[in-house]
């Protein structure tokens, strides 16, 4: 017999567990609805795989798991999903959250599942992904994915099986053990082998249970031999409150504690549920993911109490209905035992994963708490403290919201066991307040990450903008120096005589000063080049005789075009286009006559001396001012109207409306970059999050104004239109 | 039909605190039953007054405060500092002494500080000391133990009228009073401990530390034994008071010479020690918290009786003592808190909370 360790405090409530043990392991008619919610575990809920009016065959996976720490769901027998909606779940708070609702045929229809042939060739991972695939959370109460804890980075010498079952009322699991020792002894043998056959595998069972030690004492003399298998040994210790819980057991079984805020594995030991390793048992051997489990049904508002395999989903009125359950009894009705499970706010709720027990019980047995008295320290509390926690003074601190006391006194090494509260002689419901506390603490803390990174952002904000500033101020600066050196530069110039302007001057003050020079050096150049060359000068117009001549012919083929079918119905923007058509022939026409205009005055004019007036701006005009022409004025204004004409064209075309639609455009475009970069941000858990958060709200905006802009101008876009016509009629 | 929805656990323990009151109230049994044998009807009379006047305080407190009157007085909890009032008062001291002190204790020291629960100090111990010093006389004033021979006759205490009379009327009882053992020792000069013990009745009549004191203390030591037995309380406290106590006289006991400040078991079965020990020290609402705290609590509580006892103007000193340690007792708890499971070192509160 190994040695046990004792744990600090702990209570001796009553036991009633014979209650639900006079019979053997029950049968549950297959109920009508099976309600599987979609989160029966700790961690991300799973993700709905099927839709509402699949068919679906016993043990079919449902809901995904989502992430490493999750769980999938699968149907608990064959039928129809009629839902995927929200409905009441087993929460202490009486939420309602996502669920699967299948009816069932009654055909019990299993989906192929393969059984593992020999699970000690297959590999740790190999069974995991099994186990994982499951669905198998713990099964005591707290449903963590099992397959999470069998991956421990650390490597495992001691493997415990919790066979505790400490909770008053509770025999889910010594039933489990009565009837089912030769498969729990496989599945120890399963996680044995996962975990690399560490050094000792124990069962902590309490003394009150033993039926159950002896067909575990049993099975284990039955078992045969293994050369990989280590040792399993039942451990055998004095019942008390709660030595179930992990930590406890852990302590009782190797005198070890798991340091605060670390994990047994950081002992090299791993605890799994018996109840849980009886799921992996079916999970490995027989294929069959997760789909039922035991249920304790008692209380005295249960004519018939005893313990039930129940598939998951099934409803709790479902399951009580089987245990003889009396409504008027019952003033209370809880999931899980008396000292920790939580009060259900109906029984129309789905028996989970993790329901070890429904305690109905009546007035009598558990009455409603008395009213709380005053604390008088008695220290019963810090007696009875698993943890060794002062529960008094952390009661005291939590009444007056002093979150850095009760972190400083080790709230969060409480484990909400409850056996403080049981032990107050005041009646003061101390694990309440501890609960309560905790949110808030939870809270705060996550509020102060938050203003944190928020701190961080701004300062970092006003660090760019600083910096932005330092350069914007740099250049300023720079630029303003530019400016003096240049004016300096150009004084000097004015003085050394204006008449040397075009070779000079390359004297290096700034870039900038003296790209600016460049530019009106290149200038000067050009109109010294047209000045030097004449005959250039001819050869350019004639170019241009012949490139107008041509578009003249162009414009006046597609006007034809037009005009071909002048009689047919032209609706407004084809007439638009015509008129700029026209415009364009007219302009082209204009050009045409004006180079050869311009060609017969150079030839005119070729020996007499040419003036030189012409200035740059009317050198990039292709019409030159030339006196000797007859009409020059009529010329100009001629092309000015042409101009005007095109203008209002396209005015006519490109109406208000549309501008704004383009602007809506890239805007729009702007947004979907913006958005894709917010997402990318998200995903990246960025600091910029925030800034790329309100770009795309700002371009919203944006948006939305532009929308709204564009409505008005639609409402009145008959009278915006008329000027363009209007301009078009006084032609 | 709704279902209810208390939070958990949904099971009970069977006590409350009025059973813890009722167990101090039966605990006090046997001391108050030597005391009347050895002083006569007096301390009765203490506690019947002092019940009296706690109950009609208490109630008038409540009421004003607007608190239901049914569910705090049934905590008993007035009823025990009356009790423990009484038993600590010289027996057959007048009728408004008692009044006096018990109406200060519930309305000053419990009720101006919240009330049950939220006193710093402890009401009955407070209650003592007032009377102790604006009535030094009448609160010096204790009867000659019956049976006790005095000059070869044995002292008998006032009969059941004369009594009454002493406590209500105000009759004068100078004729039943002799000095306690420990005032008796506190004035012995140039005699050594063996011969002063030999020539003074109190102590040459008595067994171990003076003449009918003795078995008070045993009384009382009995009663904390049934308290411990039925786990009111852990051991921490009273041992450590004890202890406390026994260290100092083992080290200023230099074996019986005139200036010696009495043996070890004579300071633990003289005044009001055991009394002290399992009702006073162990009252959990004035003392440390932590099992740690407390016996440390209870061991300078033993230390500073011995201190007054010997060198202070007193020749008894437990409420002076415990009302100074109940000062101490958040500093103790701050120094104590237990370890907690997972965590390397006790003590570690004050320098976690720094570092934050």
């Amino acid at each position: 017999m190994s040695k046990v360790w004792d744990i600090h405090g702990g209570i001796h409530p009553a036991e009633n567990k014979q209650q639900s043990l006079t019979g053997p392991l029950q049968t549950v008619a297959l109920p009508k609805t099976l309600v599987l919610p979609l989160s029966q575990h700790i961690g991300a809920p799973a993700t709905p795989v099927v839709s509402v009016g699949d068919k679906v065959l016993k043990g079919q996976l449902i809901a995904a798991a989502k992430g490493f720490v999750s769980a999938p769901v699968h149907a608990s027998s064959s039928g129809v999903v009629s839902a995927i909606e929200e409905r009441a779940v087993p929460h202490a708070s009486g939420m309602q959250a996502p669920c699967i609702v299948i009816e069932t045929d009654g055909l019990e229809r299993w989906a192929e599942h393969n059984a593992a042939a020999n699970y000690r060739n297959k590999t740790a991972a190999e069974l995991v992904a099994i186990i994982r695939d499951a669905g198998i959370t713990g099964l005591g109460g707290a449903g963590f994915p099992s397959a999470v804890k069998l991956q421990p980075r650390q490597s495992i010498d001691t493997l415990i099986i919790n066979a505790t079952e400490c909770e008053p009322y509770i025999t889910a699991d010594d039933q489990l053990m009565r009837q089912r020792s030769a498969d729990i002894l496989i599945g120890i043998d399963i996680l044995a082998h996962i975990l690399g056959d560490p050094e000792r595998v124990l069962i902590g069972i309490e003394d009150n249970k033993p039926e159950a030690q002896e067909a575990l004492a049993k099975a284990l003399a039955n078992k045969p031999v293994s050369e990989h298998a280590p040792p399993i040994e039942v451990v055998e210790f004095p019942t008390k409150y709660p030595s179930g819980g992990e930590k406890q057991l852990v302590q009782i079984l190797t005198g070890e504690e798991v340091p605060s805020g670390k994990l047994p594995a950081d002992l090299g030991i791993v605890c799994q549920n018996i109840g849980t390793t009886h799921a992996i048992y079916r999970a490995v051997c027989h294929g069959e993911p997760l789909v039922s489990r035991i249920t304790t049904v008692t209380g005295k508002a249960c004519s018939t109490p005893g313990n039930f395999e129940v598939l998951i989903g099934t409803p709790v009125a479902h399951l009580l209905e089987q245990a003889g359950f009396n409504e008027a009894l019952c003033p209370q009705l809880v999931m899980g035992g008396p000292m920790m499970g939580f009060a259900l706010p109906s029984t129309a709720v789905p028996i989970v994963k993790a329901t070890n027990c429904l305690l109905a019980t009546t007035a009598q047995e558990s009455p409603a708490p008395p009213p709380a008295q005053a604390c008088i320290r008695c220290g019963h509390c810090a007696e009875a403290c698993p943890a060794n926690l002062l529960p008094q003074q952390l009661y005291w601190h939590a009444q007056s919201k002093n979150y850095e006391r009760l972190e400083a006194h080790h709230l969060g090494d409480c484990i909400e066991c409850g056996a403080c509260s049981y032990v107050c002689p005041s009646s003061i419901p101390l694990v309440q307040y501890y609960r309560a506390a905790k949110g808030e603490i939870r809270l705060i803390n996550e509020e102060k990450q938050q203003s944190d990174r928020a701190r961080i952002r701004f300062e970092r904000h006003q660090a760019r903008i600083e910096q932005e500033e330092k350069d914007k101020a740099a250049k300023r600066e720079a630029r303003k120096l530019a400016a003096e050196a240049a004016k300096a530069k150009r004084e000097a110039d004015a003085k050394t005589g204006a008449a040397n302007t075009a070779a000079d001057t390359p004297s290096a003050s700034t870039e900038k000063s003296t790209t600016d020079l460049d530019i009106v050096q290149a200038a000067m150049a050009r109109v010294a080049a047209n000045k030097a060359s004449p005959q250039d000068q001819r050869k350019r117009f004639e170019r241009a005789i012949e490139t107008t001549a041509a578009r003249l012919a162009k414009a006046e083929k597609d006007l034809e075009a037009f005009t071909k079918d002048e009689n047919a119905e032209l609706n407004k923007e084809q007439l638009a286009q015509r008129e700029q058509q026209r415009a364009s022939v007219e302009q082209a026409r204009l050009r045409h006559q004006e180079a050869k205009n311009k060609l017969a005055a150079l030839d005119n004019e070729q020996s007499s001396e040419q003036s030189s007036e012409q200035s740059p701006d009317q050198k990039t005009q292709p019409e030159s001012p030339t006196d000797s022409d007859d009409e020059p004025e009529l010329d100009r204004a001629a092309t000015a109207i042409a101009r005007a004409q095109k203008n209002a064209a396209q005015l006519a075309l490109m109406t208000p409306e549309q501008k704004l639609q383009k602007q809506r455009d890239s805007l729009e475009k702007r947004l979907g970059k913006a958005r894709t970069r917010l997402a990318q941000a998200e995903s990246e858990g960025s600091e910029q999050l925030e800034a790329f958060a309100k770009a795309v709200s700002s371009l919203n905006e944006k948006i939305n104004a532009t929308n709204l802009e564009l409505a008005s101008l639609t409402q009145t876009s008959e009278p915006a239109n008329k000027p363009a016509q209007q301009s078009e009629e006084t032609r | 039909m709704a279902l209810a929805r208390n939070s958990s656990p949904h099971t009970h323990g069977p006590r409350s605190t009025q059973w813890l009151m009722q167990q101090v109230l039966i605990a006090t049994v046997p001391g108050l039953m030597v005391l009347t044998s050895f002083f006569g009807i007096g301390t009765l009379l203490n506690i019947l007054i002092a019940s009296i006047t706690a109950v009609s305080c208490e109630a008038a407190v409540l009421k004003l405060r607007k608190r239901p009157l049914g569910f705090y007085l049934s905590d008993y909890s007035a009823l025990v500092t009356a009790v423990l009032l009484g038993l600590a008062l010289p027996p057959l001291v007048p009728w408004w002494l008692t009044v006096t002190g018990t109406a200060f204790a519930i309305i000053i020291a419990k009720h101006l500080y919240g009330g049950m629960g939220y006193n710093p100090f402890n009401p009955a111990m407070i209650g003592y000391v007032v009377l102790l010093i604006s009535f030094p006389l009448q609160m010096s004033a204790w009867l000659t133990p019956g049976g006790l021979l005095v000059d070869g006759t044995p002292a008998m205490g006032p009969d059941f009228i004369s009594s009454l009379k002493i406590v209500f009327l105000g009759n004068p009882i100078d004729g039943f009073t002799a000095a306690t053992p420990l005032d008796a020792f506190k004035h012995n000069s140039g005699l050594l401990v063996s011969q002063f013990y030999e020539q003074t009745p109190q102590f040459s009549q008595g067994h171990w530390a003076g003449f009918g004191w003795e078995w008070v203390n045993i009384a009382f030591l009995f009663g904390g034994i049934y308290l411990l037995a039925r786990k009111v309380f852990t051991w921490h406290g009273p041992v450590g008071m004890l202890v406390g106590l026994s260290i100092m006289a083992l080290f200023n006991y230099d074996g019986g010479s005139s200036s010696s400040n009495g043996s070890i078991i004579f300071h633990l079965l003289s005044g009001a020690t055991m009394f002290g020990a399992f009702f006073i020290v162990t009252d959990p609402v004035t003392s440390a918290t932590s099992n740690r705290g407390r016996f440390i609590y209870g061991a300078m509580i033993g230390i500073i009786l011995f201190l007054i006892r010997s060198w202070g103007n007193y020749p008894d000193a437990l409420a002076f003592a415990v009302l100074l340690m109940n000062f101490a007792a958040p500093f103790i708890d701050y120094y104590t808190p237990p370890r907690t499971y997972g965590h390397s070192k006790s003590g570690a509160i004050i320098h976690r909370s720094k570092e934050d």
